[in-house]
């Protein structure tokens, strides 16, 4: 048996939306909240702690105070948790050790986002603000578009192999009635006609920003079991930071993510090739393809002939992002790295419906944020 | 297109960053060198990100780098630049070591990674900024 390090207890999810009207975020953060911590069969007033997320569009600062105060918590341990997309998976392991330190018992992890027809925008003073806007790099998709050029010089790889990742996606996403793209599968030539955004990243290749939210609930492997849920267990997690802009990379090719999922792996005891679920963040197609890279599943290069070579449905030898990932599902912001973990913690209780992996026993749920430069990694498994 | 007329957003100058945009300004490419290790920086900084020592000077650049990277914008993240799309953005590794994101010419062949890159001071939304060209006279280094 495994040592478990902690287990999710609850999961809470909000249904994508293109946009919300006259909706806070607060009241979605409250909404998701709730449903988390009544899937984990607990009372607000058992909920100790409190991990959120930096972007809580109405509160600059002070968020973890104002959100508590909103729920009417008042958690012995509470932080924010500025990840960018590797937020989600952060949260968790950062549960799982505040329960270990004793600092509390129950946490709620939660992150959601509205979406206004017209965004705020704020001014702000980094290296990036002023050294790659300047020249013309305004916003993610130029810096993975860098990123998937590399890849494509380095080892040849060819545009279709990319646009299966996002083939796959939307194939996934058609048994999610909740996903944005669910009753709209687009196959690897439908991805390749998509508008060519920023070279070589097709527009399909680019996750669709939607309004919702996710949560999760962490308590101690001793208290889940005093749960009504079949409890999920945190059993190895690893993380690194290496920069924030991509020219200051230190690889083009691979990325902190390596090291994040070997650490994961060895407190886990685990080997990728175990996986029942591959729950890979997606905000891009090439980051999908570096992490099944640098996660050792095939060799560095060759995510396009391992794609070829195996069948990434919840039916599949390698089921992968069976909720549709965030290409198919949509990204509701920082909420979007989330879903990967709810998605893995639904198929590792076996809760996954029509889309349920048969015996889904240990789940890899990667993040990850800015120009693949925040990586955090989970190994999950089932009780 | 004339890409001096876009009107963009400048960048944000600090004390500290100064020397950098002054020489840009005059066409030139200068970035800090750390006196205890020897190791050229960029972008500027207080201290040396290798060693941490504050003995940083001012160096002008050769000008000379290699493509590592690239992308043709066709949509912008800034409505400033739609004008100008699309245009070609690229991942320059300077000769001195730093890797530095620049706005790259368009030339008579489509560019490849690797190419060899030479500093083109070119005035973009209404002042000069280090943009790079690819070197006709190099080969290109794959490396
Ligand atoms: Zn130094």
């Amino acid at each position: 048996m495994r040592r478990s390090n902690g287990a999710i207890a609850g999961i809470g999810e909000l249904k994508p939306q293109r946009l919300t009207a006259g909706v806070t975020t607060l009241e979605m953060i409250a909404e998701v909240s709730r449903l988390a911590v009544l899937d984990a069969g607990l009372e607000p007033g058992e909920i100790d702690g409190l991990l959120v997320g930096p972007q809580v569009g109405e509160t600059p600062q002070h968020v973890p105070a104002t959100i508590a105060e909103y729920l009417g918590l008042m958690p012995t341990m509470a932080n924010v948790v500025d990840l960018g997309g590797a937020s989600g998976a952060g949260m968790v392991w950062r549960a799982a050790a505040a329960i270990q330190a004793g600092m509390c018992e129950a946490v709620l992890c939660v992150l959601a986002n509205n979406r206004e027809e017209v965004p705020p925008r704020s001014p702000n003073r980094n290296p990036i603000r002023e050294f790659d806007v300047p020249f013309g790099a305004s916003g993610a998709n130029i810096s993975y578009a860098l990123l998937m050029q590399a890849h494509m010089a380095r080892y040849g790889s060819k545009a279709e192999d990319f646009a299966a990742i996002a083939a796959a996606a939307r194939a996934n996403a058609q048994l999610n009635p909740d996903a944005i793209f669910h009753g709209k599968p687009a196959g690897v030539e439908a991805v390749l006609a998509s508008p060519m955004i920023a070279s070589p990243l097709h527009l399909l290749e680019i996750v669709m920003p939607v309004a919702g939210g996710e949560a999760v609930v962490v308590v101690s492997a001793e208290r889940a079991r005093s749960l009504p849920r079949s409890p999920v267990h945190l059993l190895g997690a690893g993380e690194k930071v290496t920069h924030r802009a991509v020219s200051q990379a230190p690889c083009l090719t691979s990325g902190p993510l390596k090291s994040a999922m070997a650490r994961a792996f060895a407190q886990s005891g685990t080997t990728a090739g175990e996986m029942s679920l591959l729950s890979l963040y997606d905000c891009y197609t090439i980051m999908v393809a570096t992490t099944i890279e640098d996660a050792g599943i095939c060799a560095p290069g060759q995510f396009g002939s391992w794609l070829r070579d195996h069948d990434l449905s919840h039916q599949g030898d390698k089921p992968l992002n069976t909720h549709g990932g965030q290409l198919g599902f949509g990204q509701p912001d920082l909420a979007g790295g989330m879903t990967h973990v709810v998605e893995a913690v639904r198929q590792l209780r076996g809760e996954a419906g029509a889309r349920q992996i048969e015996n889904a026993r240990l789940a890899l749920v990667t993040g990850n944020g800015a120009t693949m430069s925040e990586a955090t990694a989970l190994v999950l498994g089932a009780s | 297109m004339d890409l001096d007329t876009l009107n963009i957003a400048g960048p944000t100058i600090t004390t500290l960053t100064a020397p950098f945009w002054d020489a840009a300004s005059r066409g030139r490419l200068c970035i800090q060198r750390c006196e205890a290790c020897d190791k050229a920086v960029f972008y500027p900084r207080p201290i040396c990100p290798h060693c941490w020592s504050r003995r940083l000077v001012w160096r002008d650049a050769s000008g000379k780098g290699r493509l590592k990277s690239f992308s043709l914008v066709h949509k912008p993240g800034h409505a400033g630049w739609v004008p100008a799309a699309p245009y070609l953005v690229g991942l320059v590794e300077l000769d001195e070591g730093p890797t530095m994101l620049s706005f790259i010419l368009t030339g008579a062949r489509a560019p490849e990674v690797g190419d060899p890159l030479l500093l083109a001071p070119t005035q973009i939304g209404g002042r000069m900024l280090p943009a790079f060209k690819i070197d006709p006279n190099q080969r290109r280094n794959v490396g």
